[in-house]
């Protein structure tokens, strides 16, 4: 029997089994960020330790970020305490810091693949829940909370108890119209919120293999909201493509050197899983989750679930969905008035998600009443939008085109939503009050389908969408 | 260098029950209050959105309740901590005055969030848990005691056995709860294991392209 690449990946980053029994894990990335980072400075400044791998550390600002002025110092007086914070714990113990004025700066998860910091086969942590997006490269990435970004920092290690693995194999082919998104969200909702516990996700077979690395990290991103700690993909020839010619990837002769251990590191064809689960994509639809939590989503031309339908565990979840919601047990989503359209994050915020979109509001306007909003994930995803005249599409149509970091994901920054509104988002929790009002609303769904929403005015079908240029 | 801290076997106290499966960190600790650079002041923002309304009133959350504050035992339900992975969230818990969580079920990183604050996470079923919050809500006065080493829970006269993983409940009662100095003992192998990573000795980061924090674009994007 073979292994699959966590075993692999962990053998190789174990330093020793711990006194309590869990393994000492080496970290070979580590991501920081200015909300999880400051509290971990001081307490290495308390203990008189250094950042004992400094050149294995990046950090970058990306939550507190505003999205429209940028100057310094930001009108919120925290959001700038909180980035000086960082400049100066960076520059004090020699981190590289990608700032705004880098050119380098973006969402955490959007720039470690896209600068080629992250690879596959190593092990990656950031104080976020969702590292887990750098799995897409086949590499073992956790999120972790601020005392153990202390623990990376000081050691560059981690203390883990070991994960179980489940292989999800997607097979088939991905209908016209159906995304990425689509697939774990249909994944999320047919395992449930809590169905990860314990385990790493292993994401293959043919409807994953196909898709572009963008597609994949949008995938490895989300398995956080399945219960999921980890995701990952097996390196291949798509990861090799794309690592070729980035920032800090391996050049010229260490690049050969680097593709032969990756390829090492992938899963054998006789790797031996914990647990198996099948989804044909052919049979996927454009998902939109309409509750409290990622796991409470339909197909775009299904009606809200109705309470006696449900197992009693979802059943509970659906009864407070539908009291913050205010929607009906029975509707279809189909026809939603939405207030608000939000394309970017770390889930949804690379140069294809907004290709997608632009594709769907070319030649469009954004309803009269949607407040639509495009949020580049990076500052190079920001420079490549511009090179293909991206803005002005969405400019033409009615969009605000914003600058690079969180955005509307969550309530840390001035764009957050207002009230009850109901907003057709790209990101990835619709959690009660995410978006930064605690009455808030949020749809979560591909960026393609927010794009249609926001012509539409309200939740529509991407598939039946009439695309402007080419019409 | 050494930091000790305390060795946790027992804790007795009130408790507090805050029902519902799937409580996210969004909702223990909005993200709008983590805008601080320290997590000295965050108990106070503890289910904040919970316990006050759009208009700042406050509501009937188990939180604002008169007869469970100072309790410093949480009862909770299924997959508690889902999402963010904000210690932000056992810090706010903590500071308002928590100091262990019995559940049906954590969130990963979590409990290991609680765990690296000495916050015990421990679980037990779903009929251990009902009785548990229906005693506490009917009688907030019922005293309870947690014994870790011998994982057994004691609510008035009635007691019963928990679950606590292995790692958490030999950290905790032996004192090395906070990790960075065990982890710092491991250094001579730490660099052991990293010099010998293909990605350390074989394909280094290719740092050609300068100091990146003030050159150029990347090659594409």
């Amino acid at each position: 029997m073979g292994e699959n690449l966590l075993r692999k990946v962990w053998d190789l980053h174990k330093v020793r089994t711990l006194p309590s029994g869990q393994d000492q894990l080496y970290i070979g990335l580590h991501l920081i960020h200015e909300v999880t980072s400051p509290q971990a400075f001081a307490m290495l400044g308390e203990r008189g330790l250094k950042v004992l791998h400094p050149e294995r550390t990046f950090a970058t600002v990306d939550h507190i970020v505003p999205t429209d002025d940028q100057n310094r110092p930001f009108k919120d007086e925290l959001a700038e305490r909180m980035i000086q914070a960082l400049e100066e714990n960076t520059a004090k113990h020699g981190i590289p810091f990608f700032g705004l004025d880098s050119g380098l700066q973006g969402i955490v998860h959007i720039i470690g693949p896209e600068l080629g910091l992250s690879q596959p086969g190593m092990t990656i942590a950031c104080g976020d829940s969702h590292t887990s997006t750098h799995g897409a490269l086949g590499a073992i990435a956790f999120g972790i909370g601020t005392s153990q970004v202390r623990d990376v920092l000081a050691t560059q290690t981690l203390a883990f108890s070991p994960l179980k693995v489940r292989r999800i194999e997607v097979s088939g082919t991905l209908r016209p119209g159906v995304s990425s998104k689509d697939i774990i969200l249909k994944i999320i909702a047919d395992l449930g919120v809590k169905g990860g516990l314990g385990y790493a996700y292993e994401y293959g077979g043919s409807a994953i293999e196909a898709l572009s690395m963008d597609a994949r990290l949008t995938i490895c991103n989300m398995s956080i909201e399945g219960g999921a700690r980890a995701g990952y993909i097996n390196p291949d020839q798509v990861t090799f493509d794309y690592l070729k010619g980035r920032r800090f990837a391996p050049k010229g002769k260490d690049f050969d050197k680097a593709v032969e251990y990756w390829k090492q590191i992938a899963s054998d064809p006789d790797a031996d899983y914990d647990d198996r689960f099948q989804l044909d994509a052919e049979l996927l639809e454009p998902m939109i989750a309409w509750g409290i939590n990622p796991g409470q989503a339909v197909g775009v031309d299904q009606k809200l679930p109705l309470l006696k339908e449900l197992k009693e565990d979802a059943r509970e979840a659906a009864e407070m969905a539908y009291t913050h919601t205010r929607f009906r047990p029975g509707q279809p989503i189909k026809g939603q008035k939405i207030d608000v359209a939000f394309i970017g994050s770390c889930t949804n915020g690379r140069i294809s998600d907004l290709r997608e979109a632009a594709r769907q509001v070319r030649g469009q306007k954004a309803a009269a009443h949607v407040k639509a909003l495009v949020v580049p994930g990076s500052q190079a995803v920001a420079d490549q939008a511009a090179a293909e005249g991206l803005p002005e599409i969405f400019r033409e149509a009615g969009f605000q085109w914003r600058q690079a970091g969180c955005s509307m994901c969550l309530g840390m920054n001035p764009d957050i939503l207002v009230g009850d509104q109901v907003c057709a988002s790209s990101s990835n929790r619709n959690f009660i009050g995410r978006q930064g009002s605690p009455t808030g609303r949020t749809l979560l769904m591909s960026p393609a389908m927010v794009a249609s929403a926001a012509v539409a005015g309200e939740v529509s079908d991407v598939r039946e969408f009439a695309e402007g240029g080419g019409a | 260098m050494s930091t000790s801290t305390a060795k946790i076997r027992e804790i007795t106290g009130h408790a507090v029950a805050v029902r519902g499966n799937d409580i996210d960190t969004d909702r223990i600790i909005p993200a709008r209050y983590m805008k601080e650079l320290t997590f000295d002041s965050l108990g106070q923002y503890s289910f904040y959105d919970q316990r006050f309304d759009a208009s700042g009133k406050a509501t009937g959350h188990p939180f604002n309740d008169s007869r469970f504050q100072g309790a410093s035992i949480l009862l909770v339900n299924k997959n508690f901590g889902c999402g963010s992975s904000r210690e932000h969230a056992p810090q706010a818990l903590m500071r308002w005055g928590i100091r262990v969580i019995v559940g049906e079920s954590f969130a990963e990183i979590f409990a290991g969030n609680c765990n690296a604050i000495g916050v015990p996470t421990v679980t037990v079923d779903t009929g251990q848990i009902e009785q548990l919050m229906e005693r506490v809500e009917a009688d907030p006065g019922t005293l309870l005691h947690i014994d870790l080493e011998s994982r057994t829970l004691q609510a008035g006269d009635s007691s019963l056995s928990f679950q606590l993983p292995d790692s958490q409940a030999k950290g905790l009662l032996s004192g090395t709860w906070d990790t960075t100095t065990i982890l710092l003992d491991g250094l001579e192998q730490i660099q052991t294991t990293a010099a010998n990573l293909p990605y350390v000795k074989d394909f280094p980061y290719d740092r050609s392209g300068g100091n990146p924090a003030d050159s150029g674009r990347p090659a594409r994007a």
